[in-house]
């Protein structure tokens, strides 16, 4: 924390000038690419530069689960990661996630009413989509596991637990 | 999609290239039209007015305007729920817009004070009705039949004798003309077919699919970007700063400053914030640095000063006090809380000589447009306020900070912008749930009757942090004193989830338990004697009504198994009216090695009408997960004026591995529907604490309760 006393923002000597770069991204089966600073967020890239905004922004910090893609098919935060270390991988998004947003965990989310404000709600179905891939049949313990990592201020978990339990019988 | 509800236009995204840097994103929030009041006026082609809250297309669509904002408390639903309710229109046929802010329109578009429903309930209700009316009539002239002939059921009027029918869609063009009917019928409850079944959320497949929905999904071509630099401390203000680094920055347009700020324009997220972290700025001191060890100690010296301000007065506490054969005493502590919605604040203003244009998450649009417009010193009418669906608010988005932080930095820059706050500006940037201390004194006479109650608030700016005057116990015991004193702080506070409730409830409802087992008597039973006395000897006036909130204890208690279960099941008592509404808890616990574990939580609500099944049990829910996990864990700590909790690595939020099991239960009275968004929460924390009680023989007085208590708590949740 800045305390009152110290009376300047620290500055970071690596903050200066990075040079900007062309990188080309495989995302929801697609090749983008995109002009930007090599330690920008994917998150950002995602947002300000590809117009895929259904990943969201929750802390910045990986602590909220708010900004969840897959790469490779396993679940990461987007906010932490720089786009110079996720060349060649496949990213899906929430947009990606179905061609049509019939996923079974997305249909589970719509028949469940899961979401109240539903911000969170995209990064905690991709989460689950992951657990589902690798895990068909999860337990209650498995799915809280799962999804510790994400935040739902509104406090929808219940019908998220359910949600994913619906899917998982559907599936 | 699963749901065949239509929905409204906003999934488009246009991508445009501009000149300067990679791809900039125009997404309209209201189709193509423009974003004045006209937008919801359904100039459509082929559509009819109707009156503000809908119109209907001649394919039979039926569009009504939502008018107030949606934070997540699913009034985008339920509001138009009860239009088509009345209007007898098929809901797959409905397509709910939200309506921009027009006061001339609409009344109270607030998402606050859980006020939305009751306020709007019976407007809604004859909106739809008159519209139905207009559209029976227009079939009855083409038919030449009395209207008393005709019926309406899913979007068609029908002639029962001669079996025509007419479907709304092909008389909206007659019906519009038809001067609307001064007083029209409502239909009675037990003809309801839509209010008080399982509805989904209108906005589910965009959320569900990742469309651009909330204040920060807000792109238009040529917007910039900026984040502001606020003062570290409440108590600082800015002296100086250097920006030579951050203006050489790639993508930044301009560094500026106002209102003690520094704000950092650019063109993408990550380039504005990289370059404030370059920004060298000097503080100094304008105000107190205020500490949690101080709001501490100053707590203690407020409780015992002669200079707080009565707030009810009941016959005589001094003299009971003196003569009273048992006196009880305990004293209750909250900190301050962080709102923290998890979309950050944010909004977009565009300023010019013209026109102010501003959107974004507000829950409070009104305000917003009244308070931009006299900063910039402009006629109100040239400012329109658009409301996006908010990502959270808990009445933090109330404020209208945010937005005039764009609006000003607009005005300069006179450019479009987005004014983004990161988490930790949202976190460390101010307007928090205040913190407070309360004691509480109880007299009992030589039977143990409960014959003098006192409490005293003591609060850092929460104004009169006791305002429950004349709720529960109050009017059932005949020598009252409640007061309260405030310290003014440079840290700024504002409403949260149920504001002073969310702890004075903990705090009575813990202490009623006191006085419960005091007097020897069921925790239960002594809340029900309490309000049999308060009915059949009443002091002074209560603003509660005594059969609903008997009826909503007796009927938690049925549930929960009150008094009937294992000897090594312990069960909480907790019952709170607020927001019109009566709600009762039972924690119930067990113990796993030794250690207390919450397992479930009973719940049983009074709201009177529920409009959407699914809605309100989200809103029962979530209220209670919020309770718990504030009670458990909220805790944000000053340091000279600077909280030391920034994000959320050091403010813990509870989480999916954390909830216990709820059961809940909605008394079916046929009442107009009160308050919901806020009243389940009040109730939760006491329960918890009574439960804990039984379980451990110990009572945390103190939020949050994982806070040195580890030892007794183990693993709680």
């Amino acid at each position: 924390m800045p305390t009152p006393q110290s009376v300047s923002n620290p500055i970071k000597n690596n903050l200066k000038n990075v040079p900007m770069a062309n990188f080309s991204l495989k995302v929801n089966g697609k090749t983008l690419s995109a002009d930007v600073s090599p330690d920008t967020p994917l998150l950002w890239v995602l947002r300000d530069h590809l117009g895929l905004l259904g990943t969201k922004y929750g802390c910045g910090i990986a602590a909220c689960g708010a900004c969840t893609v897959h790469i490779d098919g396993a679940p990461m935060r987007s906010c932490s990661l720089p786009v110079s270390s996720i060349a060649d991988t496949k990213i899906t998004t929430i947009e990606g996630l179905s061609e049509k947003g019939d996923h079974p965990l997305q249909l589970a989310w719509d028949e469940k009413d899961v979401a109240q404000c539903g911000y969170c709600q995209a990064g905690q179905i991709m989460s689950a989509a992951a657990l589902l891939q690798k895990n068909p049949k999860p337990s209650d313990a498995d799915i809280e596991t799962a999804l510790a990592g994400h935040i739902c201020r509104c406090g929808t978990y219940h019908r998220i637990i359910e949600a994913v339990k619906l899917a998982s019988a559907k599936k | 999609m699963s749901s065949s509800t239509q929905y409204n236009r906003r999934d488009f995204l246009k991508i445009t290239t501009t000149a300067s840097s990679g791809l900039f994103l125009g997404f309209n929030l209201l189709s193509t039209k423009k974003l004045n009041a006209a937008v919801y006026a359904a100039e459509l082609a082929d559509n009819f007015n109707f009156n503000a809250y809908m119109s209907i297309g001649t394919d039979g669509i039926v569009t009504i305007f939502s008018p107030n904002p949606e934070v997540g408390q699913g009034i985008k639903t339920s509001f138009p729920m009860t239009v088509a309710e009345e209007l007898d229109v098929d809901w797959t046929k409905v397509k709910v817009e939200q309506a921009p802010l027009d006061a001339a329109r609409f009344e109270r578009q607030v998402a606050g004070g859980s006020g939305s429903t009751p306020h709007s309930w019976k407007r809604l209700r004859q909106a739809g009705a008159t519209a139905r009316q207009m559209l029976v009539e227009a079939a009855a002239n083409q038919w030449k039949v009395p209207m008393s002939e005709c019926s309406t059921d899913k979007g068609v009027v029908l002639h029962k004798t001669s079996g025509k029918t007419l479907t709304y869609g092909e008389l909206a063009l007659e019906a519009a003309k038809i001067t609307p009917p001064k007083e029209v019928k409502l239909k009675d409850r037990k003809d309801f077919k839509l209010i008080g079944t399982f509805v989904k959320g209108v906005d589910n497949p965009a959320i569900i699919t990742g469309k651009p929905l909330f204040g920060l999904d807000f792109y238009r071509e040529g917007m910039l970007i900026a984040m502001l630099q606020r003062p570290p401390a409440f108590g600082l203000k800015l002296k100086s700063f250097d920006a030579t680094t951050a203006k050489a920055m790639s993508g930044i347009v301009d560094v500026v400053s106002f209102k003690n700020k520094v704000a950092i324009v650019g063109k993408t997220t990550w380039e504005v914030k990289k370059a404030r972290e370059t920004v060298k700025i000097e503080w100094e001191k304008e105000n107190n640095l205020e500490s949690t060890d101080d709001h501490n100690r100053l707590f203690k010296e407020l409780l015992k000063s002669d200079k707080a301000e009565v707030r009810r007065k009941d016959g005589d506490t001094e003299g009971v006090f003196k003569t009273a054969a048992k006196v009880l005493e305990a004293e209750y502590q909250c900190p301050f809380l962080s709102h923290s919605p998890m979309e950050p604040m944010n909004f977009f203003a565009h300023v010019t000589a013209d026109k102010v244009e501003l959107i974004g998450p507000t829950q409070n649009p009104q305000p917003v447009r009244a308070e931009v417009a006299k900063l910039l010193n402009v006629s109100i009418e040239k400012v329109t306020v658009q409301m996006t669906r908010m990502g959270g608010g808990f009445g933090r988005r109330l404020r209208s900070d945010f937005a005039l932080e764009a609006a000003e930095l607009s005005s300069i820059i006179k450019a479009p912008v987005k004014v983004m706050w990161t988490r930790e500006d949202d976190m460390t940037g101010g307007i928090y749930r205040p913190a407070c201390r309360y004691r509480f004194r109880a007299a009992l006479d030589k039977d143990g009757t409960l014959v003098g109650y006192q409490l005293r608030g003591a609060s850092i700016n929460a104004g009169d942090a006791t305002r429950a005057g004349n709720n529960f116990p109050v009017g059932a015991i005949p020598n009252v004193l409640i007061d309260s004193i405030d310290h003014k702080s440079p840290i700024t506070t504002g409403p949260w989830r149920a504001p002073i409730t969310n702890f004075l409830a903990f705090a009575e409802q813990s202490f009623l338990d006191q006085i419960a087992e005091a007097t020897g008597k069921d925790a239960v039973q002594f809340r029900l004697d309490l309000l049999e006395k308060a009915q059949k000897s009443p002091t002074g006036a209560i603003k509660y009504d005594i059969d609903r909130f008997k009826a909503v204890i007796q009927l938690a208690a049925e549930k929960a198994g009150w008094g009937k279960k294992k000897k090594d099941v312990f069960q909480g008592f907790s019952v709170y009216f607020s927001h019109a509404s009566y709600v009762a808890q039972v924690a119930e616990m067990v113990k796993v090695k030794g250690k207390p574990v919450l397992k479930k939580i009973y719940c049983a609500v009074d709201c009177g009408i529920v409009v959407n099944k699914s809605g309100a049990m989200n809103q029962v829910v979530g209220s209670m997960v919020d309770g718990l996990g504030h009670a458990m864990y909220g805790n944000l700590t000053f340091k000279n004026g600077a909280p030391e909790q920034t994000n959320f690595n050091n403010y813990r939020l509870i989480r999916i591995n954390e909830i216990p099991e709820v059961e809940v239960y909605f008394v079916d009275n046929g009442i107009d529907p009160t308050g919901l968004g806020e009243p389940a929460l009040p109730p939760l924390g006491g329960a918890v604490a009574n439960a804990l009680y039984k379980a451990t023989n110990k009572r945390i007085n103190n939020q949050p309760f994982m806070n040195g208590n580890d030892d007794l708590l183990g693993k709680l949740l």
